[in-house]
């Protein structure tokens, strides 16, 4: 594509995590090669849905906020997820709808006052160099993102998008209030009860559904532990097998830990069952210190309520 | 085969579990489940991950729904059988400079087998592993069985940095670390092979059932072949 026909939004600042992602990478895995993207996908893909994009066009996940990015051109832009106190130079930019950034504007994200993602859209999606079929920024694995090497963003860097598109974008448009989440409220994590559940015991399953779990400060891409009272299972650990998005993993601690989308992939804990996408969606927005409880539900109950978020974009 | 079992992985994937122990004859059976699956899931298919014992199959829930996928792997696992092309295929050799400077458990090894160092890189050498997953990181895999002898529990304390190259063993397992990352193995030598590559078609140099060999060969050899001669400190021995 001809350099007329490409955009640019130009990283002044780059705050501590800022990464492309796309839905993830996929048919990868036998290799070793971990899932990757968005982390919210609720955000992610209402946020790429306000710009008329496809559902799985790149967007950036700016973690925590503290990204300061300046428009080369001017653009149409959505913002969803997180409340990162964000300005376009010193206007204040509520989440959840489009906008237009000019040519030199400031597009500035602060600290965060509710969740902790946040995911800018652009028409089109940002480009890059597909890395086996996916632009997802995987840093550990040095794979994905702007550059193609797995590393977020760092200052003076630009990210691109295609000018012809803006056209496509829709001029004013938000996401309906009942679809835009308040991360300060208490998360309530739909978990499909798993393979080993009968292998905890009774005491530890009351517990793990009837007590609060407070997100841990080792909480990340790959996953999230969760404190509170130890579980406790008959099978300590098992020989390594593959781990799906969203398992809740117990080692012999009992503190459980959520795996999201960086995890590794294959892992050797018994595990409690496996998050719902939309509630790993949902814990991705968790800061260290919240509470969340884990509320079992059917497989057949889980897979419908994924179908039609999933049908609602397509 | 012992009964195989399926167990639930959320919204899109089935776990199905096969085997009970680790062992060599599982190689062909989740060699063959994976390619039927490939065929009976077809565009519905959206990852595998096999593993020792298992196959993760991930699917796509918009064009299968839970008990359809169910029943697929059912239907696949009634009259499976072992894909023994596996077995024939040809052994991947690599090559491994044994040397304490970039192998500095070599020594440990020898002390905890009752072996000397000729034995020790012999007995390494002269088995032919198979591949029984890949993980941990991209183009890492877990390979075994490795001799009784040779078996030494992982470093007290992971190395924040094992260079690219380094074979190492843990446990009855052996392998390779495709790129620098940090890790507990016990590091015995290094290779020059290219374990991991985004310009090779397939990625990764070994696979999930190959089989593998490696060959003893020298410093000039190593250097001829590209390799990495820095050395590496060694690590904390494990008190378990």
């Amino acid at each position: 594509m001809s350099s007329a026909t490409l955009g640019a939004l130009r990283v002044e600042k780059a705050g501590p995590l800022a990464t492309l992602q796309d839905v993830g990478r996929f048919g990868s895995r036998r290799l070793g090669m971990t899932q990757g993207g968005a982390a919210d996908l609720h955000a992610f893909a209402w946020t790429n849905h306000l710009i008329g994009n496809r559902w799985d066009a790149a967007a950036l996940e700016v973690v925590l906020g503290g990204l300061t990015l300046v428009a080369e051109q001017d653009t149409r832009l959505a913002l969803g997820g997180a409340d990162l106190q964000a300005r376009v130079d010193d206007r204040p930019l509520t989440p959840w709808q489009a906008f237009t950034l000019s040519k030199g504007e400031q597009l500035v994200f602060g600290s965060p006052t509710s969740g902790v993602r946040a995911y800018l859209a652009v028409p089109g999606g940002f480009q890059g160099e597909p890395v086996l079929g996916s632009l997802s920024c995987v840093v550990r694995e040095g794979l994905g993102g702007h550059d193609g090497q797995g590393r977020a963003l760092a200052e003076n860097e630009r990210l691109t998008f295609s000018l012809t598109e803006q056209s496509r974008a829709e001029k004013t448009r938000a996401v309906p209030v009942d679809q835009r989440l308040d991360y300060r409220q208490p998360a309530i994590l739909p978990l499909i009860p798993g393979a080993q559940i009968a292998d905890f015991t009774g005491g530890s399953l009351f517990r793990a559904f009837n007590h609060a779990w407070q997100v841990d400060t080792r909480a990340d891409r790959m996953g999230v532990r969760l404190t509170g009272p130890a579980l406790r299972c008959r099978h300590q650990r098992m020989i390594s097998e593959g781990i799906a998005l969203g398992a809740v993993q117990v080692p012999p601690d009992g503190q459980p830990i959520v795996l999201l989308n960086d995890r590794q992939t294959i892992g050797g804990y018994p595990r409690l069952g496996t998050l719902t996408p939309l509630a790993c969606a949902r814990l991705a927005q968790c800061q260290p210190g919240e509470k969340v409880y884990f509320a079992a539900t059917a497989l057949t109950q889980a897979q419908e309520a994924y179908r039609l978020f999933r049908q609602a974009f397509s | 085969m012992s009964l195989p079992r399926l167990e639930n992985a959320g919204v899109d994937a089935w776990l199905v579990r096969l085997f009970d122990a680790i062992d060599e004859a599982n190689m062909p059976w989740l060699t063959a489940l994976s390619r039927r699956c490939e065929q009976a899931f077809g565009e519905a298919l959206i990852d595998l991950v096999p593993s020792y014992t298992t196959l993760l199959v991930h699917y796509d829930p918009l064009r299968l729904d839970a008990g359809n996928a169910r029943f697929l792997l059912t239907d696949i696992l009634a009259n499976l059988q072992p894909d023994n092309d596996a077995i024939d295929s040809e052994v991947k050799e690599l090559p491994v400079w044994y040397d304490d400077s970039v192998g500095p458990e070599l020594s440990r090894l020898e002390r905890a087998s009752g072996l000397d160092r000729a034995a020790v890189i012999q007995t390494h050498g002269e088995h032919e592993y198979c591949v029984f997953a890949l993980g941990f990181a991209p183009g890492f895999v877990f390979m075994g069985s490795l001799d009784k002898r040779l078996e030494l529990p992982r470093l007290k304390t992971p190395r924040q940095r094992v260079p690219a190259g380094s074979v190492a063993v843990a446990g009855r397992q052996t392998s390779a670390y495709p790129r620098v990352s940090p890790g507990g193995w016990n590091l015995i030598g290094r290779t020059p092979a290219v374990l991991f590559d985004r310009n090779r078609e397939g990625f990764s140099l070994l696979r999930v059932g190959d089989r593998v060999r490696f060959k003893a060969i020298d410093r000039q050899e190593f250097e001829r072949l590209g390799g990495d001669t820095t050395p590496v400190s060694s690590g904390e021995e494990s008190q378990s």
